[in-house]
């Protein structure tokens, strides 16, 4: 530590606080007040009315939310478990054959692209013409070529099209966990590996009784990134049908409160739904660091 | 024995390919369809040119002229990097001053306010837009240049705050204090030693904050969305997407100029950012 005047410190740390206090703090109690309040685009107004737990009612009684939260817990679930298992699959088959590196490379570059362009390009992967024109999309040109009807991947719901739209969140992200766990795997000291091999573990075994248990904070800490991404996710869906055919996700439908029907009391309880989705993982985080700081 | 051993091998290889065909074959067909004609585009499937690779008439760059000068993405680009550069520049030096504050400095409150900027590094920034629009409209800063790097900044802060205070606290406390011995004044330590030994991760945290404001597009659509000429490249996409919607020579080729600078930034600089990546993931 260094010794200063009191007032230093706040020379450095003061005005990105004021930043923060602005952008998140401030917004973040107003818009959990602003939950209780009617419909309406004004924060403090005599007019607003009071409503009570009205909106809430709307949140968890609505159709349209209902169908809202089924799919982010689609989302949640599938996409979680896909990212996790496929980047450490990734991970650990790619360190064991020599053009790693290139691999590597493609898996992790959509995680340098915007979401919207993502899902331009899967969207023209998943382009769908009537039988009678020859199709354009990849894949239900697959489907064609093996004596299959082309299908809607985008209209056909629930299943087909709700999945279609987590497979470009898999695809964007997949290189992210991937990258961080490689990272973790090679970490693990390689005698150890080596030992197990010796005494006869097969590869399946090592994984599972060694490189496992050695990565599991690591797996921790990408499921929970990935659980906080895909919880507030929204570009995807905004851009390739924007709730459309029984897709909707939560975000999706507090942008459409907020901008088209402008009501500011529902957006905020749709919002206070994702913060509360995402308060245990903020514990989580806080405490791991905690305990990383008392170290 | 080692016959045995590849085929044993086979499997492995076949896994790998698998990955790479899925994750490089939706890219590539959108960076061919984008140097295609309408016609041939809807007339045949874009795996169609690897029959004939070479025969450059099939190829056009008429789409990209097109995108560029009549669909605004030309200006979009501009808007882009009049976003991203300024916006990444202030959130790397702001996290860097917070993250040196917190690390080697006693003051009240220093610990309960650090854990505020670690919590808030995931709020969902749909908690934020509803007060602060109403706000960005009275200070006249909605669909204004300012107004959404201050945006970026705030949101960014908690981020690029804990990614940095990874680096410096870990600085060797000797340096400091045999400085601070001396008499250099903590302004001069951060510039003098802080700043020039956090040279590497700063580039990371700089290339990792840069990708994520030149990739954003929800910040953008809430607070510039109303104002078409102040829009960056994402939005400008989207919008394709909404009124040009089967049109895929047009929606092909801006979504390759929205993703041409990310992809040059991070094929040449991605050690920096896998190491950003990773700082922030595994150790901190």
């Amino acid at each position: 530590m260094l010794h200063t005047k009191r007032w230093i410190p706040w020379l450095f740390v003061g005005p990105a606080l004021i930043l923060i206090l602005f952008f998140l703090t401030y917004p973040t109690l107003m818009t959990i007040v602003r939950s209780f309040y009617g419909k309406g685009t004004q924060i403090f107004a005599s007019t607003l009315d009071f409503v009570g737990l009205a909106n809430w009612e709307f949140v968890f009684n609505s159709p349209a939310m209902l169908a809202a939260l089924r799919n982010n817990a689609l989302w949640t679930v599938v996409f979680t478990l896909c990212t996790v298992t496929f980047g450490l699959l990734l991970a650990v088959l790619l360190d064991r054959v020599r053009y790693e590196k290139i691999v590597k490379s493609i898996i992790f570059i959509p995680a340098a692209i915007s979401m919207v362009g993502a899902s331009v390009i899967w969207k023209f992967v998943f382009a769908y013409r009537p039988v009678n024109l020859s199709q354009i999309g990849v894949l239900n040109a697959l489907m064609v070529a093996f004596g299959r009807e082309p299908v809607g991947w985008l209209i056909e719901r629930p299943w087909v099209n709700n999945l279609a739209l987590i497979v470009v969140g898999i695809w964007i992200w997949t290189g992210f966990c991937m990258v961080i766990f490689s990272a973790a795997y090679k970490n693990i000291p390689r005698d150890l590996i080596e030992a197990a091999r010796t005494d006869g573990a097969n590869e399946w075994h090592i994984f599972w009784g060694v490189i496992l248990p050695l990565m599991t904070k690591t797996i921790a800490v990408v499921a929970t990134t990935m659980i906080v991404q895909v919880l507030k996710i929204f570009d995807i869906v905004f851009v390739m049908t924007n709730g459309a055919y029984d897709t909707e996700v939560i975000a999706n439908r507090m942008y459409k409160e907020m901008f088209n029907f402008f009501n500011y009391g529902r957006a905020s309880a749709i919002a206070v739904v994702l913060l509360l989705l995402i308060t245990p993982i903020m514990i989580f985080n806080i405490r791991r660091f905690t305990r990383q700081e008392a170290r | 024995m080692r016959f045995k051993r590849f085929i044993l091998r086979i499997p492995l290889h076949l896994i790998v390919l698998a990955f790479t065909a899925v994750w490089l074959v939706p890219t590539l067909g959108l960076l061919v369809t984008s140097f295609r004609s309408p016609e041939n585009i809807f007339g045949s499937g874009w795996w169609t040119v690897f029959a004939d690779l070479f025969n450059v008439d099939q190829y056009t760059f008429k789409n990209y002229m097109q995108v560029i000068s009549k669909q605004g993405l030309g200006r979009s680009f501009c808007n882009s990097l009049t976003i991203s550069v300024p916006a990444t520049l202030i959130s790397t030096f702001m996290g860097a001053m917070v993250a040196f504050g917190f690390a080697w400095m006693k003051f009240a409150g220093r610990k309960i306010l650090f854990l505020l900027v670690i919590g808030l590094m995931v709020v969902p920034l749909q908690m934020t837009f509803i007060p602060i629009l109403p706000i960005y409209r009275w200070l006249g800063l909605s669909g204004t240049f300012p107004g959404i790097w201050l945006a970026h900044t705030g949101y960014g802060l908690p981020l690029t705050t804990y990614l940095l205070y990874a680096f410096i606290s870990r600085v060797p406390t000797e340096l400091l204090e045999s400085a601070s011995i001396d008499g250099a004044s903590p302004i001069k330590i951060f510039y003098g030693i802080v700043i020039p030994l956090s040279v590497p991760a700063l580039a990371s945290v700089f290339i990792f904050q840069f990708l994520w404001v030149w990739n954003d597009f929800l910040v953008a659509l809430i607070y510039l969305g109303a104002t078409p000429k102040v829009v960056p490249v994402t939005l400008t996409l989207a919008n394709l997407v909404t009124n040009q919607g089967q049109n895929w020579e047009l929606l092909t080729a801006a979504a390759f100029v929205s993703m041409a600078l990310p992809l040059v930034v991070f094929l040449s600089l991605q050690r920096h950012f896998v190491r950003g990546i990773v700082a922030g993931a595994i150790k901190g």
